[in-house]
Parts: structure tokens; C-alpha cells; sequence
């Protein structure tokens, strides 16, 4: 039976406090609470290699990375676990939890490494939040980078564009909270970019403490899916469809780019998987990257009287063996 | 609601971008020597023979972040971290390779 506030008496008189969301760090780990720091140094090792943004590609790696990090971050360090089991166990995940007044009731001071607090939540930072010295923060520190995805359009890596960003920062207050505050910045998304390409943007990340300056704010490009091309790198991949005679015959098609269609000679015998190379019409870049336009031939349907006479007096005319090779 | 910041500048970490040795510090906050260590690891391929001459791409200091994130959370020692990172890049050429190759074979993806 999960407790209620009304329950907890000690919470009473904190009603200004704002409530977070309590969070259970040895479920997220997959441990009992009795586990020794050994197994939850084990645990976190073992989640932290399945949920590493840099290596994992389920797509909640980032949330769950933070997450597990988190729960490390409290468990194993001995005096914070010690205030974090002195809330009691009857606690369930996602409750409504009311920290104490100044967010400092169990505990002197803890040691942060260097932006070590940046991109906790709410509930982390109103626990061991007050730890920075309540003010007195004496020593000068540079700010967290950050690292944000964010998608962009082929038709934006292209052309480039104008983007505005919302971006959640860990801010110090004097009393030595830390809150997480939203800001909105705009920049621009230069042309050429690729995908899981990174866009620094100095001093745009978390705030230094002590008059330190400012971490930097790093974008990573995730290209959307695209209708029509695929990416690899800057060149660009786009199937264009022929009739059986245009690959025979040859012809002069439109073919889109990413700047408008251009005019394309398809050679006489072109077969399937054939590509032919639009230079430089990639994206933009020094050197641009290239458009491979890849022929792909489709059989016109027999749908009709007309059109199976047709295909019975190709077979005649022909006498082509398809499979001669195998 | 807080004003939004206008015109901010970023600059693209691609191979046109040179970085110095210093800058390399200073942009992954570790000491001269780590980024010397990580050169004589493999890990980055600087251009320029003296380390003062050294000169880095967007994409080698890109690397040298993601390794030291590699080695900081999942606990590493550099020559290990430096495999993971050799082994997720070539994953991801692999998987780029991949949908290309699928998309161009006619599957849909």
C-alpha cells in the first residue's frame, strides 16, 4: 500500500514547496535496496552499456541513459545513499513527493564533480540540490556542455534555416537550488549539414558557477526521413522509376533535386540498379556531395486485351531468355 | 516567458574546421597531455608534425568527446574506449550503407 502525504506528518508546513516526482533509483538500477555498492556499481555498468546515447539505438537510449546515471550518481556514493534510504521505502515511483524546506534536511554537503548536477531531475536536485553551499559557492567553475538532437528536414540541410530551440538548463539560485529553467534561443542551421553531424554554439550551455563561464551547447543532426531521397553523407540517392521502352530507347526525363528538377539523359540499354551520377547536386558542401539518380525499370501492367497482345508479340519479337546465366 | 536569444552562431563540426591543440583542451576540458595520449593511441590523427602545429578536424574533436563520455560513463580506459568508438563508427557506416543499399535495391523502408 503506496503512502499518501497525509501520511507523512513531517511533511506538513512545507506547502509552498512545490511537489516533484518521486523517483525509485534501485528499481531504475534493477536492484534490491539491501545491494552492496559492488552490485550496483554492476548494474549501472550493465545499463549504462545498453542505454549509452552513443551506443544504444532503442529510442528512449538518451532518457533512460539519464535515468540509470542518475540513480548511480545517488547510490553510490555512500552519504547520499544514506539520505536517499532516509526517506523510507514505502515511497512507490512517479508519487508526488513534497521535499523538505530548503531541500538540505539530510545532509551537510556533498561533493559534485565538475557539472556532475547539470540534467538531473527535479527530485534529484531537491534532495542533494542543496549542496552547493547555499550561496557561499566559493570555487569558479565552467558550465556542463550540452548535447541536443535535433531534426532537420533534407530540404533544410539543403538550404539551411532558421531554428528556435527550447532548452531546459540547470540554473544554481543563491540559496543553492538548483531549478531547471527553460530558455529559447534561435540560430541557424547552416546548408551542408549530415547526418549525426554536431553544430557548436559557444557559450550556450549550462551555466558555469563562480563566475565560470558557460559550457557550450552542441547539436547533433538527425536527418528526417525523406519521400523521395535517401542521404549518405552528403550525396543523396534518389530511384527513378522507367518504362521498359525509356530504358531501351533512351530519353530526356525530369528528375527532381533538391533544387528543382533538372533534365536528365537516360542512355539507350539502361538497365535496373543502373546509376547515373548528377555532380555536385548532393548536398551543398566543399566538395558538394553528389545525386545518384538509380534506374529502376517497372513492367507496365497486362491489365488489358491490348496490353497482353503486346506482351505475347514482345515474347515473339524477343526471344529473350532472362535467366540464360543461371 | 523569458525573451529568446536571437542570432546565435554556431559553427558546424565537419573536417573544414581546423582546431588547434589548445582548443582541443579547452573545448573537451582535459589536460594537454590526455589529448597528446589520445594521439598516440590512435584515437585522433591530427594534422602537422609537432603537437604545436597540431591541427584538428570538426570531426576529430567530435571524436575525442564521444570517446571521453565512452570512458567517464561506462568506465573505461582509453584504449578501450577508443575500440568502442572505432566499432560504434563503423556500425554507423555500416547501417548508412545499408539503407542506401536497401533503398537502391527497391525495398521499402
Amino acid at each position: 500500500m503506496a503512502a499518501t502525504r497525509a501520511d507523512r506528518p513531517e511533511q506538513a508546513g512545507a506547502a509552498d514547496t512545490p511537489t516533484v516526482e518521486y523517483k525509485d533509483y534501485y528499481q531504475i538500477l534493477g536492484v534490491p535496496r539491501t545491494a552492496s555498492s559492488d552490485e550496483i556499481k554492476r548494474a549501472y555498468r550493465r545499463l549504462a552499456r545498453k542505454y549509452h546515447p552513443d551506443v544504444s539505438k532503442e529510442p528512449d537510449a538518451e532518457a533512460r541513459f539519464k535515468e540509470v546515471n542518475e540513480a548511480n550518481e545517488a547510490l553510490k556514493d555512500p552519504e547520499k545513499r544514506a539520505a536517499y534510504d532516509a526517506l523510507g521505502d514505502q515511497w512507490r515511483a512517479g508519487q508526488e513527493f513534497r521535499p523538505p524546506p530548503g531541500g538540505r534536511a539530510y545532509h551537510r554537503e556533498f561533493h559534485f564533480g565538475p557539472g556532475e548536477e547539470a540534467g538531473f531531475s527535479d527530485f534529484f536536485a531537491s534532495l542533494f540540490g542543496g549542496a552547493f553551499g547555499g550561496g557561499r559557492q566559493a570555487f569558479r567553475r565552467r558550465g556542463q556542455d550540452q548535447t541536443v538532437r535535433i531534426e532537420v528536414t533534407l530540404e533544410d540541410a539543403f538550404h539551411g534555416a532558421t531554428r528556435e530551440l527550447r532548452l531546459q538548463t540547470p540554473e544554481l539560485q543563491p540559496d543553492g537550488q538548483v531549478v531547471s529553467r527553460v530558455r529559447t534561443l534561435k540560430t541557424r542551421i547552416p546548408p551542408g549539414v549530415t547526418q549525426g553531424q554536431q553544430i557548436r554554439l559557444a557559450g550556450q550551455g549550462a551555466p558555469g558557477a563562480g563566475g565560470g563561464e558557460a559550457g557550450d551547447l552542441y547539436l547533433e543532426v538527425d536527418l528526417a526521413p525523406h519521400p523521395r531521397f535517401r542521404p549518405e553523407g552528403k550525396d543523396l540517392y534518389l530511384r527513378l522509376p522507367l518504362a521498359p521502352w525509356e530504358a531501351a530507347l533512351g530519353a530526356t526525363l525530369e528528375v527532381p533535386t533538391l533544387a528543382g528538377t533538372v533534365s536528365l539523359k537516360i542512355p539507350a540499354g539502361s538497365q535496373s540498379g543502373r546509376k547515373l551520377r548528377l555532380k555536385g547536386r548532393g548536398l551543398p558542401g566543399k566538395p558538394p556531395g553528389d545525386e545518384y539518380v538509380v534506374l529502376e525499370i517497372l513492367a507496365p501492367p497486362a491489365d488489358t486485351e491490348a496490353a497482353r497482345e503486346a506482351y505475347r508479340r514482345m515474347a515473339e519479337v524477343f526471344a529473350f531468355d532472362p535467366r540464360e546465366d543461371l | 516567458m523569458k525573451p529568446t536569444i536571437r542570432g546565435v552562431q554556431g559553427v558546424v563540426l565537419d573536417e573544414g574546421l581546423e582546431v588547434t591543440l589548445k582548443e582541443m583542451t579547452r573545448l573537451c576540458g582535459i589536460s594537454d597531455r590526455l589529448v597528446r595520449l589520445m594521439v598516440s593511441e590512435g584515437l585522433l590523427h591530427p594534422r602537422g608534425r609537432r603537437p604545436e602545429d597540431w591541427c584538428f578536424s570538426g570531426l576529430e574533436l567530435r571524436r575525442a568527446r564521444r570517446a571521453l563520455r565512452l570512458q567517464r560513463d561506462l568506465d573505461l580506459d582509453l584504449a578501450g574506449a577508443a575500440l568502442a568508438l572505432e566499432l560504434i563508427e563503423e556500425i554507423e557506416a555500416l547501417r548508412a550503407r545499408i539503407r542506401a543499399l536497401e533503398y537502391q535495391l527497391g525495398g521499402r523502408d
